[in-house]
C-alpha cells in the first residue's frame, strides 16, 4: 500500500511532505515515547502518534519512515511542517484515535 | 565534524546524527550500520538538550569504524550505573511532554553500539564516548 492510498482511504489531511505520497510502507509503529521509536520503528513504517513538535520529524528523517499520522484531528507546530516538507516525508492528519488508526492501517497491510 | 548543541535547544537536537548520516551513506556505508550509528547518536544529543548547559559531539569517522565523543558542561551525572538502566530519568516534566525522557537513551546507545564509555564529574559535566565498527 502506498501512502498515497492510505490517505485517500481515510480521507487523511497531508499537512506537508507531498513529495512522499508514492512511497511504500512496509509497516507501522505505535509510540509517543521518541526514544522508543528511536529504537524500535523501522523503515518505510508509517509512525501513529499524538506528538506534534518538530523532533516527530527529525525521528522520521532519521529512521526513513514512510510517513508520520498526528491523530484525533491534532494539528502539527509551524516547525515540524517545515521540516516534513523539507524532508519530503509525509505529515498526516486524522481524526481518528490511535487505536482506530492503528488498527485499520494493520488490516490493510495483512501483517 | 564538530557540534554544538547548547542546553534546551530541541530544535537542533538531531542535526549532528543527519550530517553524520549523510557523511556515512556518500562513503556507502552498509545500512545497518548507519542505522545504529544515528539511533546512538540522536540520543546523545538530545541527553545534551535534556539535561546539560552546552555541549560538543565530534565524530571521527574512519575506514573501518566511527568514533564519537559527546562531551558537556552541565550537572553531570551521579551514578552511572543508575542511569544506564532502562527507565531510569532526571528529565523535567517538560521534556517527558515532549515524548523524551523515558530512561531509554543511554540504553539505546549501548545496544547499538560496539564500545561505550561515560565519565561525569557532578556540576561540571559529562563525556561520553563511544566506538561503532561498520558491519
Amino acid at each position: 500500500m502506498k501512502v498515497s492510498d492510505f490517505v485517500e482511504k481515510y480521507n487523511l489531511k497531508v499537512f506537508a511532505g507531498h513529495q512522499g505520497l508514492e512511497k511504500e510502507i512496509k509497516g507501522g509503529y505505535v509510540s509517543d515515547l521518541l526514544s522508543d521509536v528511536m529504537g524500535n520503528a523501522a523503515e518505510d513504517e508509517v509512525w501513529i502518534t499524538l506528538q506534534t513538535h518538530q523532533n516527530v520529524m527529525a525521528i522520521a528523517s532519521l529512521k526513513d519512515l514512510a510517513a508520520v499520522v498526528l491523530v484525533k484531528g491534532l494539528e502539527p507546530d509551524n516547525d515540524t511542517l517545515a521540516h516534513s516538507e523539507e524532508e519530503g516525508i509525509p505529515l498526516l492528519g486524522t481524526g481518528f484515535t490511535t487505536f482506530q488508526m492503528a488498527g485499520k492501517l494493520y488490516i490493510d497491510l495483512k501483517l | 565534524m564538530v557540534f554544538y548543541i547548547a542546553g534546551g535547544d530541541f530544535s537542533n537536537a538531531g542535526k549532528a546524527s543527519s550530517q553524520i548520516k549523510k557523511a556515512l551513506k556518500q562513503l556507502n556505508v552498509n545500512a545497518k550500520s548507519i542505522k545504529q550509528i544515528v539511533v546512538a547518536v540522536y540520543e546523545a544529543e538530545v541527553n545534551v538538550a535534556a539535561h546539560a548547559w552546552e555541549g560538543k559531539v565530534t565524530a571521527l569517522i574512519g575506514e573501518n569504524d566511527i568514533q564519537v565523543i559527546v562531551s558537556d558542561r552541565g550537572p553531570g551525572i551521579e551514578d552511572i550505573q543508575q542511569a544506564m538502566q532502562p527507565g531510569f530519568s532526571t528529565a523535567s516534566k517538560e521534556v517527558r511532554e515532549m515524548g523524551f525522557g523515558a530512561g531509554m537513551g543511554l540504553s539505546n546507545i549501548e545496544k547499538n553500539t560496539n564500545e561505550m564509555n561515560i565519565e561525569s564529574q557532578v556540576g561540571e559535566g559529562t563525556t561520553l564516548k563511544f566506538r561503532c565498527f561498520y558491519s
